[in-house]
């Protein structure tokens, strides 16, 4: 089926954040309104897009718009065309839904900026950039939208460019993005040097013809860009310094959508992996390592925010985990990746709230006790609570219990491997969000002296409170029937796998609420009652190597910084002294010898003209003596 | 009468002329001596033209007088108007070019 429909999703937020950009300060007093009404149009197409889609049988729900020929060179054709289908609606709707919310939020959350305009302008166009990532229905249309986030993100995290640092960290995230975009480019042209085409529709057709190596290679370097955009290991280091943006953005860029776009390209690469076990079993181990590495960094923030981040990279190593176990994981991924976009996006506007009442103070250990001046923060950023450690039925339980029990299932010695990593990362989950809830919102005040905390505005806790009602109630709703498993199949499951089952869901289901109730039981031990205001500083070299993010950022100054810049200062030092040596050289010589000719021309006009005679006499000679 | 007498009085126009552009410091008594040299050449191509019976040796002459009557015209302009700003028609004033 085509539509033609699909553009405005992604024409009306771009054309807004252009508007918002070009009239300047001329939009400053309606600016944020109209982003945000522009957001929720995006939102009316994309559930009218979806209301329509769910009424068209199975076969026939993915709608697709051709908009221009692109490119056309030779056998080398690309569309600029557009994909809706069960697995890009799904996340229209979060992007769009969620997107939404933050806007709202925005309003209240950024009025003091002076530069809210050009906020709302970067926000729109990270709206325009993510829906063409998702609609796009090739690996280059993807690639433009997934190099316009990469922008959206750098802009926002660096919107308080003012500050060195932030501006820094705006730098690295750009900088860390860039390796993976690089592996993504390598993929396309992977894919097109293999099939000669770029489509998923395209590939997908051609992909049994291809061989094992080149799948393989292709997947592992779709899974360098997931690594990069997602903040997967090795280039997670960026993730925690991005909280420099704006608490919105952290909640809607670093947090909802935009680091789950390595998902979304691992499942919509989904024929290209499941023809791929080596790259599958990559996917799979960057999943645990990542989720593992995430959740112990998450355990010794003292930074609300970063705590968050660490948090929402071990989650993203769960769909990862999730999407290496192929069909039988896909559906599971994405539908962690919903409910994590609904309970992190609204735990992250819960910080953002508590931060507005608290003089944009970060730091944990200068919390505590706000549950009763900020009863509307504390239940909504509670219900995430209870959705991220997986307490049922709470929206989180049903996505991560399956992941886990996915994992089991895996089947071999590996599945119980992952399995259990993917078990303990759900034990320190459930005690890092612990000490976060109860060092934030229960003990002793431990305030800052001009600290006077209070409810945030009605726009701010209006749209946590959707996202906690969303927190709640998608687990279920998603996973009722196995809906999203249905919705999906036609996207990632074509062939109907069956999976066998290593161990029985109610196991699984038990173990997971073990590993829960362990989880939060440690952390009540440790963090409940009366806190210091400042982090203990004799503690053991297991936490202060947590605390330094597990050496990330020791490990890639020593490992790529440090050696870049002395390959760096070698080649200055080799450009200024051979190269530029070499030049000056010339120049210098050309001067060295003009000065020295500059002698003979005296400006006598007798002397040039005794010269000339001598010439001519010299001339007469030569000929009479070489005639003679 | 030997047409090599022709040659001769032309070498030995064409000498002092040479020497002439050569000693002198006056601009106007440089400018004679090269058309001096000049019309030696002239009487050069014309004892040539003489001597081996064909005519291109004349026209060349003809040509060579309109060439010094350009030059006349150009090098006395420039004579004047150095004179005009410099109260000096000495060739070695005009030493600008060193500099």
């Amino acid at each position: 089926m085509t539509s033609s429909n699909l553009v405005y999703l992604i024409a009306l937020p771009l054309f807004s954040s252009a508007l918002l950009m070009l009239l300047g300060r001329k939009a400053d007093k309606w600016g944020h309104i109209f982003a945000t009404l522009i957001s929720t149009s995006t939102f009316a197409i994309g559930a009218m897009e979806f209301l329509a889609m769910r009424d068209r049988p199975e076969e026939s729900r993915a709608v697709t718009q051709k908009l221009f020929t692109w490119i056309s060179v030779g056998s080398f054709n690309v569309d600029a065309g557009l994909l809706l289908d069960q697995l890009s609606i799904a996340f229209v709707l979060l992007i769009t839904g969620v997107g939404t919310l933050i806007h709202v939020y925005s309003i209240a959350y950024m009025s003091h900026d002076r530069d809210r305009r050009r906020f709302f302008a970067y926000l729109n166009f990270f709206i325009a950039s993510m829906l063409l990532l998702v609609l796009g229905d090739s690996y280059l249309n993807l690639y433009v939208g997934w190099e316009g986030v990469g922008l959206a993100s750098y802009l926002l995290i660096g919107f308080w460019n003012q500050k060195p640092e932030y501006a820094t960290a705006a730098k690295k995230a750009f900088v860390a993005n860039r390796v993976g975009d690089f592996g993504l480019s390598i993929a396309i042209m992977i894919a097109f040097a293999n099939f000669g085409v770029v489509s998923f529709h395209g590939i997908e057709e051609k992909v049994g013809g291809a061989s094992e190596t080149a799948l393989t290679a292709m997947g592992l370097m779709l899974l360098l860009a997931a690594t990069g955009k997602s903040a997967q290991f090795p280039l997670q280091a960026w993730l925690g310094d991005a909280m420099a943006g704006p608490t919105p953005v952290s909640a809607l860029i670093h947090a909802a959508t935009m680091v789950t776009a390595g998902v979304y390209l691992i499942t919509r690469s989904n024929f290209v992996f499941d023809n791929a076990p080596n790259a599958q079993l990559a996917v799979v181990i960057i999943g645990t390592i990542t989720l593992l590495f995430g959740a112990i960094i998450g355990t010794a923030k003292d930074d609300i925010k970063k705590a968050l981040a660490a948090s929402t990279m071990s989650q993203i190593g769960y769909m990862i985990l999730a999407t290496g176990f192929g069909p039988a994981g896909y559906a599971f991924a994405i539908m962690h990746l919903l409910t994590h976009g609904f309970f992190k996006a609204g735990m992250f506007l819960g910080a953002g709230s508590v931060m507005h009442g608290m003089n944009d103070e970060v730091n944990m250990r200068r919390y505590g006790g706000l549950a009763k001046f900020m009863p509307i923060t504390a239940i909504t950023f509670g219900l995430g609570y209870l959705a991220i450690i997986g307490v049922p039925p709470f929206a989180g339980f049903y996505s991560k219990d399956k992941i886990i029990e996915t994992a089991f299932n895996a089947g071999g010695v590996q599945g119980v491997i992952f399995g259990s990593a993917a078990l303990l990362g759900a034990v320190i989950t459930a005690f890092y969000m612990t000490r976060v809830m109860l060092m934030t919102f229960a003990g002793n005040k431990r305030w800052a002296d001009d600290a006077h905390p209070h409810e945030s505005p009605f726009l701010m806790w209006a749209p946590m409170v959707v996202l906690a009602i969303g927190s709640v109630a998608s687990g279920y709703l998603l996973y009722s029937g196995k809906a999203i498993v249905k919705w999906l199949a036609p996207v990632v499951d074509k062939h109907h796998h069956e999976h066998e089952e290593f161990l029985q869901p109610i196991v699984v289901t038990s173990l997971a609420i073990a590993a829960v109730v362990i989880g939060v039981g440690i952390a009540l031990a440790k963090y409940r009652g009366e806190l210091a205001a400042s982090a203990p500083q004799d503690v053991s070299i297991f936490t202060r190597v947590a605390r330094r993010d597990l050496l990330q950022d020791d490990a890639n100054e020593f490992l790529f910084m440090r050696p870049g810049q002395k390959l760096t200062q070698v080649l200055v030092a080799t450009d200024e002294k051979v190269i530029d040596g070499v030049v000056r050289g010339v120049g210098a010589s050309a001067v060295g010898s003009a000065r020295g000719m500059r002698k003979l021309q005296t400006g006598y006009v007798r002397n040039y003209a005794l010269l000339i005679l001598i010439g001519a006499l010299v001339a007469l000679v030569a000929v009479l003596v070489v005639s003679l | 009468m030997n047409p090599t007498n022709y040659l001769y009085l032309s070498a030995i126009l064409f000498s002092i002329g040479a020497v002439g552009v050569v000693v002198r410091r006056n601009a106007i008594v440089v400018f004679m001596c090269i058309e001096l040299m000049l019309n030696a050449a002239n009487l050069a191509f014309v004892t040539f033209a003489k001597m081996n019976g064909n005519l291109e040796g004349q026209v060349i002459a003809f040509f060579t007088m309109v060439v010094a009557a350009c030059e006349v015209v150009v090098g006395l302009a420039i004579i004047v108007t150095i004179f005009r700003s410099r109260r000096s028609a000495s060739v070695d004033d005009a030493s600008l070019l060193s500099r």
